[in-house]
């Protein structure tokens, strides 16, 4: 069995946590209990300040075993509003990194 | 995925549920008569799958237990919170009365009718209200109606058409559609599109162009995740985007990068704008709006030379002062490119197949509900007779010359107002006191919402309980595609769909007979206009696009003959042509052309006053997880934004010794409210951004606390009696002025 992850391209990430409820209605997770989070990363640079948002994996992340089980996307990646996750093998998710600019990969199981 | 024996229902959203404008299609999930779970249908070329938080949110919304679920009367005073649960026949009953009195004693017209921007309900609440015979179709306290309807009455003033960018959302194939193109640059103009899907603009679209090459010029006072990414951002004084407006079109008029072959073609006044514009040089927008010349001289130029581009637009507009003039000024920049019906340009935007479900234009209300009783009812419409241009368009009441009615009684009293999606005291109205004095002395209010709110609390004497669309049959046309809303399970316990509730209503009330028994009768009447009924949208996934060639369809309908009731090629203006000086608006006794005026309160208008409030507020800052004073009781959204939050510049907040995360007061000379600082590097050192329609339904209810809305609502800062020369804009909502000051205690 191959180890899955999450590949987030981060420079599309808008921050409007369309991941975090996803996840929180895919698991009926209540006070405020959830798998993934949206951090604001705000930074001043020479000319202009920068905001971007990074979602993180929290130790409640399971990638949504019960529906990758049977072929479908996390909730979370299915509902990014900016269409910026990927689920699949970390092997490949390397590989797609590669090329883009600002991303991070998550492999919480 | 479904789970287990989950039953899936497809499904197109349009609040209330999700509270937005946009028609995600949806997968509903429901497992013994329960929703369990909503997700995005990856079939749906609206959304492509995704939805947004409040849309991922709704099971929550539907079953939390503070939701109204039965009809209620009031058997205390108003305010005292003292409810009594009713049958709906004695619910309907008592309204019937009610209306049927007040109509025979003091005319139709002393019953308003107050929605706000949720739901779909444009169509049921126009329904109910001509059945009855008022003309008083009202967003309460909306100042200067600043909610898309100026930019609506602008673009129809210019050239006869709104438009929208191009995202390819008009086409099925959508972004692989052979015939779109992204557009080159994309100017962001007063809107943060990743907070929700405005006017039927799913706002991720944008993100989605940025992916296929859009370039971002953006206009906003603060820095933000799209200024991040832009390659040039006007950060402007709030209140001044009419300057820039004019300043760009002086630049692109004068170094001639305009579309010199549109403009012979297919505009009129040419001259006369290029004449005007001269009094706009860079060099005197920069000292209006603080914006260097270099940078407003760049944007100009590539906006202007590289075609096509498109400018997506956002409610400032509308609330600026002469805010139908900035809009006509906007619109003009995208007309004297030539970015109109172009791919990647300002696509004409025509609601899907001719069917209407909320009337954008008089045209549609005529085609509705009959020109004679349209033009009859206007004569005695609140406002109508003080504005030309809100008397020829569309239908709506002039708010701010509502309250001033509701307070003197003159020309007629109002006696009654019936809300439906409307939280007026502690969400749309500017001067939120002053609505709640006058509607207290109103003789009968109805509110038909889903939950208890400041409004419903301080007002209402019946309380009808309404649906999510989770529970509802409705359909969809705005702009693109058609759609259906299909019932997956039965309204959560009585209660009932707007449209169910609204056509009961209207066959009580009505002085003509209704022609429909059932509402399924009335979706299916309006959609026959789209040669298509409820059942055959429905077997087609929820959704279907208008055929090739439709006069919905893009592109370069004006020359194909499209566009015009005659079948001619151009626009549908007097002229035949996007009208840069505007007959209409000459018509109307407005000028004809743009300009700039200062706000009313700014640090150039009030320099006195300025001192005193040194700051400038702009309020109405989105939130992705709520929908305006929606959601604050839903607890997946709640705990991802708790607390309302003014956003303060970090060096700011150091000289007036507010650290972060402190609750402090924002006040001016009509109130103050509490909120928590948000320290900021992406906040204008002159500005303070604060969020709208904030209450805490978890505080008590009843008088005086109502929900905390007299402590929280951003509103409590603004005031009634600005509107511009045309009746629409003017607020201060988006620019006026105040201090950050330290809560001692």
């Amino acid at each position: 069995m191959p180890r899955n992850g999450l590949f987030i391209e981060y420079e599309y990430c808008t921050g409007c946590h369309a991941c975090e409820v996803a996840c929180k209605q895919e698991h009926n997770f209540s006070d405020g209990m959830c798998g993934i989070r949206v951090d604001e990363l705000v930074t001043a640079g020479p000319d202009k300040v920068h905001v971007d948002f990074i979602p993180i994996t929290t130790r409640f992340c399971d990638l949504c075993a019960e529906r990758t089980a049977k072929g479908e996307q996390p909730a979370c990646v299915k509902h990014c509003q900016a269409i910026c996750m990927a689920y699949g093998p970390v092997t490949e998710l390397v590989k797609a990194m590669e090329d883009k600019p600002r991303s991070l990969i998550f492999a919480p199981k | 995925m479904a789970k287990g024996n989950e039953k899936i229902v497809n499904s197109t959203m349009w609040s209330a549920g999700c509270g937005s404008h946009g028609g995600c299609g949806c997968e509903i999930y429901v497992q013994d008569g329960k929703v369990v779970r909503v997700e995005g249908d990856k079939n749906h070329p609206f959304n492509m799958g995704r939805l947004c938080p409040k849309g991922l949110a709704i099971p929550q919304y539907m079953y939390h237990p503070d939701r109204v679920t039965h009809p209620l009367k009031r058997v205390g005073e108003r305010g005292e919170g003292k409810w009594q649960r009713i049958t709906w026949d004695e619910a309907l009953d008592t309204i019937e009365k009610k209306f049927k009195d007040i109509r025979e004693k003091h005319g139709a017209e002393s019953v308003i009718f107050c929605q706000g921007t949720g739901r779909d309900i444009g169509g049921p609440i126009t329904f109910l209200m001509y059945a009855y015979g008022s003309p008083n179709w009202v967003q309460v306290g909306l100042a200067g109606h600043a909610c898309y309807t100026p930019r609506l009455g602008a673009m129809f003033a210019t050239q006869g058409h709104y438009s929208v960018l191009d995202a390819s959302q008009f086409l099925e194939k959508r972004y692989d559609s052979p015939e779109w193109t992204p557009p080159k640059y994309i100017i962001l103009w007063a809107q943060n599109p990743a907070a929700g899907c405005f006017d039927g603009f799913y706002g991720h679209w944008i993100v989605d162009c940025m992916k296929r090459g859009s370039k971002l010029i953006v206009i906003d006072p603060c820095h933000n995740w799209f200024t991040s990414r832009a390659e040039v951002h006007l950060q402007n004084r709030p209140g001044t985007d009419g300057a820039i407006a004019l300043g760009m079109l002086n630049v692109i008029i004068n170094e001639g990068i305009y579309d010199k072959e549109f403009v012979d073609k297919w505009c009129y006044g040419f001259d006369e704008l290029k004449e005007r514009v001269q009094e706009y040089p860079p060099e005197k927008v920069e000292k209006i709006t603080w914006v260097p010349k270099e940078l407003l001289i760049q944007a100009a130029r590539l906006y202007a030379g590289n075609k096509p581009s498109a400018i997506q637009w956002g409610e400032p507009v509308d609330a600026m002062p002469a805010g139908t003039v900035v809009a006509q000024a906007i619109n003009q920049l995208w007309a004297i490119t030539g970015n109109i019906d172009n791919p990647g340009g300002n696509v004409i935007a025509r609601n899907s197949h001719g069917v209407t479900t909320y009337p954008f234009s008089s045209a549609e209300l005529t085609k509705l509900y009959g020109e004679d009783l349209v033009k009859k009812l206007n004569e005695k419409r609140i406002g109508a007779n003080d504005y030309p241009m809100i008397k020829n368009f569309r239908g709506w009441v002039q708010p701010d010359v509502l309250i001033e009615q509701m307070e003197t009684g003159k020309p007629y009293e109002v006696k009654a107002a019936w809300i439906q999606t409307s939280n007026i005291i502690g969400g749309q109205a500017a001067d939120p006191r002053r609505h709640y004095n006058a509607m207290k002395k109103l003789d009968f209010v109805v509110v038909v919402d889903l939950f208890q709110n400041p409004t419903s609390m301080a007002l209402a004497d019946i309380f009808l309980p309404a649906t999510t669309f989770c529970e509802k049959e409705s359909f969809r046309s705005w702009w693109q595609p058609l759609g259906v809303t299909v019932k997956a399970v039965d309204g959560v316990d009585e209660s009932r769909s707007d449209w169910e509730i609204n056509l009961e209503m209207a066959k009580r009330l009505a002085t003509n007979p209704i022609k429909y028994n059932t509402v399924r009768e009335l979706i299916d009447d309006r959609l026959k206009d789209g040669n298509t009924n409820f059942e055959k949208l429905k077997a087609k996934g929820c959704w279907e696009y208008p055929p090739e060639g439709h006069f919905t369809r893009p592109y370069y309908r004006y020359e194909k003959g499209l566009l015009r009731g005659d079948g001619q090629p151009g626009f549908d203006t007097p002229t035949g042509k996007v009208e840069l000086y505007s007959t209409r608006y000459e018509e109307w006794g407005l000028d004809p052309l743009p300009y700039y005026e200062e706000p009313k309160e700014s640090p150039a208008a009030t320099p006195e006053l300025y001192k005193k409030y040194p700051l400038i507020l702009t309020t109405g800052r989105r939130s992705p997880v709520f929908f305006h004073s929606e959601h604050r009781m839903i607890p997946w959204l709640r705990e991802l934004d708790p607390d309302p939050k003014f956003e303060i510049n970090d060096k700011t907040a150091e000289e007036l010794g507010v650290s972060n995360g402190e609750w402090a007061y924002i006040e001016n000379q009509r109130g103050k409210v509490k909120m928590k600082a948000k320290i900021t590097p992406t906040a204008h050192p002159k500005v303070i951004t604060a969020p709208h329609g904030w209450w805490l339904p978890e505080t008590e209810g009843k008088e005086p606390n109502l929900f905390s809305t007299w402590e929280y609502n951003i509103n409590n800062l603004t005031s009634m009696g600005n509107q511009g020369k045309s009746g629409f804009g003017g607020t201060d909502y988006r620019s006026s002025l105040c201090r950050i000051t330290k809560i001692k205690d």
